[in-house]
């Protein structure tokens, strides 16, 4: 049998039907179980303020320790989808963008510059 | 005629009383260790005489959020701004309490904080969301500031549309690099400050009057 890290790639059409509460209970299922989850669409600034608050409870001793996510800079709101229509209507993209997340003891970030991210996965 | 004065000053006792504009909370907000409580007690104590609570060299010290009420801050010109200061707990995505062993920490003792500051993480998350009106957001100026949180961190904080000034923290230390968070934050106004030595606070009070006022 091949040993190794089971990676969820969920993408943005099923992101998109979801609910908040859904996106995060479905992320940290995920990984708590040592699943790499990676997102076509990341989550926006509310998901994200979400998401550590309810990681933060679920952590354990010895158990669960957090999680180590990894996503490129937001796009300019105003460069990134919505258009000038849309910003006239008031409208703000997020500019979200492909995101991996991952459990803290299993993936490490090595390197980090704008355009390229560099992470290390390993086994439980 | 008295009863019409009487009846126009208490309607205008209570309509101030109704849209009276309380104090802005304004949160200092950063990763651990980044020296949120060393700068709160440093303004708190210039401004009031106080200080908010205790600082440790092991993360995580800060655990509960702290709110000092009413600090005023002035310039010669007589600019003031009376502020709420909100010291919070430092946020992270991940907290093990063999961190804290490795400090010299007692395994039950660790657990405990470890539990603690989890708790603290939520919390600071939590007021961000409902009850902070302006953030200082702190780095330490000896790191690198490209990091997943503090990107994170400033996304939530622009989307809520705050006012924030980032503040490059520990200029004192010989790798400090405040361009370099200049260059990983562009968009806001960075002070290079010590909050420990009390460097070039005047700079960071006149921004706080200029942001906050």
């Amino acid at each position: 049998m091949i040993q190794g890290v089971q990676i969820d790639l969920i993408s943005a059409d099923r992101l998109e039907k979801m609910t908040t509460m859904e996106k995060i209970r479905l992320i940290l299922d995920d990984v708590i179980e040592g699943n790499i989850v990676v997102l076509e669409k990341g989550l926006t600034p509310d998901e994200q303020s979400k998401l550590i608050e309810i990681t933060m409870l679920e952590i354990t001793p010895d158990g669960f320790s957090g999680i180590e996510m990894e996503t490129y800079s937001p796009k300019d709101a105003g460069s990134s989808g919505g258009g000038l229509f849309g910003r006239l209507l008031g409208k703000k993209s997020p500019g979200t963008r492909m995101t991996v997340i991952g459990p803290a003891n299993q993936m490490k970030t090595i390197k980090k510059d704008k355009d390229l991210i560099s992470a290390w996965v390993s086994s439980r | 005629m008295n009863f019409f004065i009487r009846t126009r000053k208490r309607l205008s006792k209570y309509l101030n009383a109704f849209f009276k504009k309380r104090q802005s909370r304004i949160g200092i907000y950063g990763p651990p260790n980044a020296g949120k409580t060393t700068l709160s007690n440093r303004i708190v104590r210039d401004w009031t005489g106080d200080a908010l609570g205790p600082v440790s060299e092991i993360p995580h010290e800060t655990r509960r959020a702290r709110r000092k009420e009413g600090v005023t801050i002035s310039n010669q010109n007589g600019n003031t701004v009376t502020i709420d200061i909100v010291d919070t707990p430092g946020v992270t995505t991940k907290i093990d309490y063999q961190e804290f062993i490795e400090y010299g920490m007692e395994k039950d003792d660790a657990i405990k904080r470890a539990r603690e500051a989890t708790e603290g993480v939520a919390e600071a998350m939590h007021w961000l969301r409902e009850d902070i009106d302006g953030v200082i957001y702190m780095l330490d100026s000896t790191l690198d500031p490209f990091t997943q949180v503090n990107i994170m961190l400033v996304g939530i904080i622009e989307s809520r549309n705050l006012p924030v000034i980032i503040v490059a923290n520990k200029i004192d230390l010989p790798d400090a690099s405040a361009s370099a968070i200049r260059k990983a934050f562009p968009q806001h106004p960075v002070i290079p400050v010590s909050g420990l030595e009390g460097n070039n606070m005047e700079e960071l009070y006149e921004k706080m009057l200029e942001h906050f006022g």
